[in-house]
């Protein structure tokens, strides 16, 4: 019986090519839609994640001023001084690094490139987590003479070089020149948007005579020893700068502590809740292809209410013609869900690739739209028919 | 000839709806056909005819009365044991022709052999043998769409006889179709009725479409009014 059924069901789909189609295009499009949607979405969220983890999980900024960002909005940059009570008083912190940066244009023979010069020196890397891909990092003779020499990032590299070794060569930097001696590993974009390797890397002395006249401080980046406590070393640090800056106890700070994991929570929480709605217009659209299939189905009821009607006469039992139908709803949904996969899983691939974000295949949201569209198939395809398999199967054929 | 009676309706009523709005369709039939008989079932419109057809052919039950059906009582049984009896015993022609749409003539005659569990061998050639009986050899693949009203009756026919059913029921079977046509529908049920004994029931409203029959039942007003044999006609 089930066999025969099937044979019954394949062959009304087929015998009804435009509304089999209309049925499976609109299951497609909404439950392509949806994976798509997500696929990307978790995709986006991933790779900020990576981002911040290329960071270093543990690394804790400290800028003056509350917002996060540049500008300290009049709040006092750091001294030499608070660098090092930092690297003396908290015992969490393993490599502290003053950093001083400023936006400069980068000119090597014929190229130029708009960059950030990094004024600090070479616990600017262990703390950041930096490898070096060519070269040497800085002397401490250079790091306490302030000599002209530079680290570069991958992207200034390319941008000034092209393909070749950067190192020993000069580029021009305002009015002096200097010259690089090493070049960092790429690490991508950070988790702000912007790109970390779009970086030159020189000793804080040299920075501060050079480019920015003061002897001020615009940042500090700590790294957290493995198994410290990054909360209490951020309260340390909290309380350490407090007083060093003199701030009353009813004031606020004046200054913020922040480590990766926060930036990365703020930053993939924004994703995420991008995802969502995408998700959910995508989930809209899944339901006007359900709105679809049901006017097909409402449209086509009175043929098979008589079609229907014919079976009953003829010798069919009522639960052989619900099974066609069952069947028939079924196969035409899960095969609308099976390509809308299908779609999906080239869609997000190629747009993931296009957008430079992982590809990450999400076997819940699959599944769930999968479930989804089977489940529309078979409450607008089955359903009419049920009402009409229990007719007379006189009336079946009478209807109009 | 009509001993034991293949079909016997004993005091048979239907009514339709209920309350004020109630209607009494047939008013008490009774009826005995016996196996072989060609009977052809006339009377003014709305006089039942169908309805009782209806009941003979288990598609619906009598409000009172008894319907035997080789000696079964047809309305003890449950919906799906009619539906059962209908597969085996039953053949349906009817005057809207019912086949499905865009589908084609094999197709539409395989239909019951395909609810009776036949394989797929058995089943084309038993579809093709029915067409060919009806004169529609070359037309297997074609749809009702592409078929006249005549052929699309023959569609029906070979549908209905391509089982072997004990009795035909045919409702007003020409009553789409001109002269002609009917005449070669009409010479095709006699046929099956005189050729493999099959019991014919017919509702007509032509006397040359019931000349045809061995026996003319008239209906007026829910009740059988004469019941002629006729001799060999046509
Ligand atoms: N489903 C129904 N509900 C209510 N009344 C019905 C129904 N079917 C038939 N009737 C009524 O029962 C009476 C007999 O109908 P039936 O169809 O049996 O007549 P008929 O003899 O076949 O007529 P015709 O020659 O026009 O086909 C009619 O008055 C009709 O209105
Ligand atoms: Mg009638």
């Amino acid at each position: 019986m089930l066999w025969n059924t099937l044979l019954l069901a394949l062959r009304a789909i087929r015998r009804n090519l435009m509304r089999s189609f209309l049925t499976i295009l609109g299951i497609v499009i909404g439950v392509a839609a949806v994976i798509t949607m997500v696929t990307l979405g978790n995709g986006a969220t991933k790779s900020v994640s990576d981002q911040i983890a290329s960071m270093g999980s543990n690394l804790v900024m400290v800028v003056p001023g509350q917002r996060f960002g540049p500008g300290s909005g009049g709040a006092p940059n750091f001294k030499s001084a608070d660098l090092e009570a930092v690297r003396n008083q908290i015992s969490a912190a393993e490599w502290v690094a003053p950093v001083v940066s400023k936006s400069v244009t980068a000119v090597y023979q014929a190229s130029n490139w708009a960059t950030v010069v990094a004024g600090s020196n070479n616990d600017y890397f262990r703390a950041g987590n930096w490898e070096l891909a060519h070269g040497r990092t800085f002397s401490e003779t250079e790091e306490r003479a302030g000599k002209a020499v530079c680290v570069i990032g991958a992207t200034v590299r390319e941008k000034l070089f092209g393909g070749q070794n950067p190192v020993g060569s000069e580029i021009r930097i305002k009015q002096f020149s200097c010259e690089v001696v090493g070049m960092l590993k790429p690490k991508g974009q950070s988790a702000m948007g912007s790109d970390q390797d779009d970086i030159v890397v020189m000793p804080l002395r040299t920075v501060q005579r050079r480019l920015s006249g003061s002897q001020d401080i615009n940042r500090l980046s700590v790294s957290v020893r493995d198994g410290a406590s990054i909360d209490a070393a951020k309260r340390q640090l909290t309380l350490l700068l407090r007083e060093r800056r003199n701030i009353a106890e009813n004031e606020e700070d004046d200054f913020r502590v922040m480590d990766t994991r926060q930036i990365a929570e703020t930053l993939t929480g924004t994703t995420k809740i991008l995802t969502m709605l995408l998700g959910a217009v995508a989930a809209v659209s899944l339901l006007v292809g359900g709105i679809g299939i049901m006017n097909i189905m409402l449209v086509s009821v009175t043929e098979r209410t008589r079609e229907i009607g014919i079976r009953l006469a003829i010798g069919a039992l009522e639960r052989e013609v619900l099974l066609q139908f069952l069947i028939e709803a079924v196969v035409l949904s899960s095969l609308g869900g099976l390509i809308g996969i299908a779609l999906a899983t080239g869609a997000s691939m190629g747009l993931a690739g296009v957008m430079g974000v992982p590809y990450i295949f999400d076997p819940a949201i699959n599944i769930a739209s999968f479930l989804f569209s089977a489940a529309i198939g078979v409450i607008f395809g089955y359903f009419p028919a049920r009402r009409a398999a229990g007719l007379n199967p006189i009336d079946a054929l009478r209807h109009e | 000839m009509s001993d034991p009676a293949l079909i016997r309706l004993s005091a048979v009523t239907k009514t339709y709806g209920q309350g004020p709005s109630a209607f009494q369709a047939l008013k008490g039939i009774d009826l005995a056909i016996g196996q072989g008989e060609f009977v052809a079932i006339m009377g003014p419109s709305g006089s039942g005819k169908s309805t009782a057809m209806n009941i003979l052919g288990c598609l619906d039950v009598p409000t009172d009365g008894s319907y035997e059906f080789q000696g079964v009582h047809v309305e003890r049984l449950q919906r799906d044991e009619r539906a059962l009896l209908r597969r085996h015993f039953l053949g349906f022609v009817f005057q809207g022709f019912n086949l499905l749409a865009r589908t084609t003539a094999l197709e539409n005659v395989e239909l019951p052999l395909i609810y009776r569990g036949h394989d797929a061998g058995a089943r084309h050639a038993a579809a093709r043998e029915a067409l060919r009986q009806v004169g529609l050899q070359g037309w297997e693949h074609h749809t009702p769409a592409e078929l006249s009203g005549g052929q699309q009756q023959r569609v029906a026919i070979a549908r209905a006889m391509v089982t072997s059913p004990l009795v035909l029921l045919a409702d007003e079977p020409t009553g789409n179709l001109d002269t002609k046509t009917s005449r070669e529908i009409m010479d095709l049920i006699t046929s099956f009725n005189r050729d493999r004994g099959i019991t014919v029931l017919m509702v007509t409203h032509e006397p040359d479409i019931a000349a045809f029959a061995g026996r003319v039942v008239r209906f007026v007003d829910g009740r059988v009014d004469s019941d002629h044999r006729q001799g060999e006609a046509a």
